[in-house]
């Protein structure tokens, strides 16, 4: 049984030798078949670690392993084809002048034979609800729908982790929860780990689990439960919780015993039935 | 100032394959002072809409009237200068419009084209910087060193340094982090309500017009779909759910919690804290009296 | 809107000229080009402007919109026109206005450069018509492949001009939104002297650069995310296929030449 999973040991980056560092000897493990969600403010160095998962970066210290391989300059062919990246901008990673061209673009990278980019084409742009639109333009697509094509490029060429970075920041409600179904659908019915870099918090209540970064070091990991009962610490590093967690507190606040952390509505009303009814 | 649109419509590229209505018909009133957010989807005219409250663009058809100012079809409004100084507007990602040397240049380059004296220019510099929060010491920098927030900000004070009565903001939080996000918009209230603006809120953000808009209006394919005061808007559920909008999440908790606890529960603009103790109270209550 | 910008002047359509390889229709107007000057008789010109007329009408393109294509090239046409009637002194003279005397053979001279001029001019825009400009590109990448062998960048040069055709209404929409943001800070793009309108453009040319550096930038790493290395080891998904309809249109132009070179006086 060989590794699957991504490891951090001890990872120490900066940008420049007089710059400070980004991040300060961090260490954590992305499992097989999770969805790590890693929240920080910005210049937190969450997006640094995504660029060092791929080999868009090396770091100075410690060391990086995907599936037991280190990441270095030699690796990072073969790395890039397990760890698939979604960036934030829509525009500035359409490399295509089609959709199908762009889905093909990764796997013309790894020269993968025509068929087979064919079948990949078809398969991967239905995953995420974008067959139909083969030759489109990008400039004829929304946001949304640029951010699933780029989501069906990273899926073509099956890689075994996809590392979503900030992939829906710049997109409105309806584009964020167009991307949001297509990566639960997608995680459900493929073998492959999440990482999603993000300022959502409804999208850190879905994860399995949560790593929270701080001034280029792991505040927290956990689970999304244990992480908003941290409320005021998490306030205090620029971090926000959910309605639900704010309206948990202060009901305790006011006398209201809630036997656990509620992570969305039904949960809370679940609680607050449970008082209900129990006269 | 008073803002009115009467049977506004605009047509892109008219007479063409590629002819496409943006607004259709579209009329409402905003008085001078109020907050009003104009809502919906992308593609819904938002855009084009605020385009004709500063002339950059002119109604194919019907009167848009900003202060004194009117925009008609196919009159040319020669005050269109005018307008323009009174109605700033800050465009979606502005900090993509800084463009010169130092930060105090690019705030001055708005001012400058109006041809605002020097004196008056440094006077508002210093005061915008102070309500964006933009380190005094940063002046002298170069606007393209300074980190995506901070450019924004910069962007906002060069708008804020026309000095406009009017005060446009297309999706001004768009792609900033919760607290940078709360930041922003905390201040344009501030300057809403201490320079009594008249603001023009486009937003995605539910949240956003119900804690600060006093008026809402709804853009549906071009036209008005709904329009009217936040509460009452917000208690439009389905209305809204049939244009894929969706209500503020705490509208839609109280919501829930009257049908699947068949209490008497009714969001009127409480806050957390009231809520909960609201709830508490009804929870608890039953059992007090039964 | 953003839907309705085109690039170039393609007009979608199936016709046989849209579905022939486009290195066919590269090739065939290289070599159009080098015959229209062998013409020399009525018909000659006859035969090639059938041709071009007949390629014309099997594309299905309107003509409305070929001779729209033509509209910037009138006034070089009429201009060359008129150089040769007024230069050419040979043969009779025709008329006399107004002291200019016009010679028959500088009405002939001017008649056929304009009628080659027309004939080169509505070829090439056929082919902008009807094929893409990433199929133009994927034509280009093959018919300069054997470049490859002398190190000339190939691969490189085509791929740049697919990102090229990809980015321009990408940077299209900026300009537009960065021009509108900057009049609303009170540029004025349309009136003032020359020197007011290019000190306007100021604030219009920083910000694209500023955007394009930083797109080319991101766009880099997303390439290279995706395992980009260069044209070593890539596949491709676009092939060319030469058809039934690329041998018909040989044979045609294999005829043209020869009837070409029969009707030469």
């Amino acid at each position: 049984m060989g590794n699957t999973q991504i490891e951090f040991r001890n990872v120490s980056f900066r940008y420049q030798e007089d710059m400070p560092w980004v991040l300060k000897d961090v260490s954590f493990t992305i499992n097989n078949n999770e969805w790590v969600a890693m929240i920080g403010h910005n210049g937190s160095g969450k997006s640094t670690i995504a660029k060092l998962m791929n080999g868009l970066l090396f770091p100075q210290e410690g060391e990086i392993l995907v599936d037991g391989q280190q990441v270095t300059a030699s690796s990072v062919w073969d790395i890039r084809r397990k760890v698939g990246m979604v960036f934030q901008n829509p525009d500035n990673q359409f490399v295509g002048t089609t959709v199908r061209d762009d889905v093909a673009f990764g796997m013309e990278n790894h020269g993968m034979a025509r068929d087979l980019m064919l079948k990949r084409i078809t398969e991967s742009l239905e995953a995420v609800g974008m067959n139909g639109y083969e030759r489109h333009e990008p400039h004829r697509l929304s946001g949304g729908q640029k951010q699933r094509v780029a989501i069906a490029s990273v899926l073509a060429v099956s890689p075994q982790y996809i590392i979503l970075d900030e992939a829906t920041a710049m997109l409105d409600p309806k584009g964020r929860k167009e991307i949001m179904e297509t990566i639960r659908e997608v995680q459900s019915a493929r073998d492959l780990s999440l990482v999603t870099i993000t300022h959502d918090l409804l999208e850190v209540t879905q994860a399995d689990r949560v790593i929270v970064m701080n001034g280029g070091e792991i505040w927290m990991e956990g689970t999304p439960r244990e992480l908003f009962r941290k409320k005021e610490q998490l306030i205090e590093i620029g971090l926000d919780t959910p309605f639900v967690s704010k309206l948990a507190e202060e009901l305790k606040g006011a006398g209201l015993p809630l036997t656990r952390e509620p992570l969305n509505h039904q949960e809370l009303l679940e609680e607050l039935w449970t008082f209900h009814s129990t006269r | 100032m008073d803002i009115s649109f009467d049977k506004v419509s605009y047509t892109y590229q008219p007479n063409t394959p590629f002819e496409h209505r943006a607004l259709d018909e579209v009329s409402f009133k905003i008085n001078s002072g109020a907050y009003v957010a104009v809502i919906g989807h992308t593609g819904s005219g938002k855009s084009t809409l605020i385009q004709h409250l500063n002339g950059l663009l002119q109604p194919t058809s019907g009167e848009v009237k900003v202060g004194e100012y009117h925009l008609k079809a196919n009159e040319k409004n020669k005050q269109l200068r005018n307008l323009r100084e009174q109605v700033g507007v800050v465009f979606q990602y502005p900090e993509h419009q800084l463009f010169e040397e130092t930060v105090a240049k690019d705030i001055a380059f708005g001012p400058q084209n109006f041809g605002v004296p020097q004196e008056e220019i440094h006077r508002r510099t210093r005061e915008a910087v102070k309500a964006t929060q933009i380190h005094e010491d940063l002046l002298e920098r170069s606007p393209f060193d300074l980190s995506g927030g901070q450019m924004r900000r910069v962007a906002i004070s060069g708008v804020l340094a026309m000095d406009p009565r009017v005060l446009v903001l297309d999706e001004p939080t768009a792609g900033l982090d919760p607290n940078g996000q709360k930041e922003i918009m905390q201040m344009f209230h501030r300057l809403h309500k201490d320079k009594q603006l008249t603001t023009i809120l486009v937003t995605h953000s539910m949240e956003d017009a119900l804690a600060y808009a006093d008026h809402i209006v709804i853009l549906n394919q071009g036209e008005v779909y709904m329009e009217g005061a936040p509460l009452e808007i917000f208690k439009q559920q389905q209305a809204l759910e049939d244009v894929q909008l969706d209500v503020p999440e705490v509208i839609q908790f109280v919501t829930k919690v009257r049908e699947q606890l068949g209490v008497e529960l009714e969001y009127t603009g409480q806050s957390i804290a009231e809520l909960a103790k609201e709830l508490t109270r009804i929870v608890k209550g039953d059992r007090v009296y039964e | 809107m953003s839907n309705s910008m085109i690039i170039g002047q393609y007009i979608p359509g199936d016709s046989f000229v849209h579905r022939l390889d486009p290195r066919s229709k590269i090739a065939i107007i290289f070599f159009f080009v080098i015959i229209v000057f062998f013409a020399n008789s009525v018909m000659s010109y006859g035969l090639l402007a059938l041709f071009a007329i007949g390629s014309a009408a099997t594309s299905r393109i309107p003509l409305t919109y070929i001779m729209k294509g033509l509209k910037p090239v009138w006034f070089l046409v009429i201009f060359t026109f008129l150089l040769h009637l007024i230069v050419t002194k040979q043969g009779e003279v025709l008329v006399s206005i107004l002291g200019w005397e016009i010679y028959e053979e500088g009405l002939i001279q001017g008649a056929a450069i304009s009628l080659r001029f027309f004939l080169l001019i509505m070829v090439t825009s056929l082919l902008t018509f009807t094929t893409t400009p990433i199929e133009i590109t994927d034509a280009i990448e093959e018919l300069l492949g054997p470049l490859k062998k002398v190190n000339f960048p190939v691969h490189e040069l085509a791929l740049m001009m697919s990102i090229s055709l990809r980015f321009i209404p990408t940077l299209m929409q900026e300009t537009e939104k960065i021009s509108k943001a900057q009049a609303s800070r009170g540029v004025d793009f349309r009136t003032g002297s020359f020197k007011d309108r290019v000190k306007a453009v100021i604030p219009l040319l920083v910000p694209l650069f500023v955007s394009a550096f930083k797109r080319a930038e991101e766009l880099a790493m997303a390439m290279e995310a995706r395992g980009y290395q260069g044209g070593e080891g890539r596949t491709k998904l676009r092939e060319l296929h030469l058809g039934k309809s690329d041998v018909y249109l040989y044979i045609m132009f294999i005829l043209l030449v020869i009837g070409l070179f029969l009707t030469r006086s």
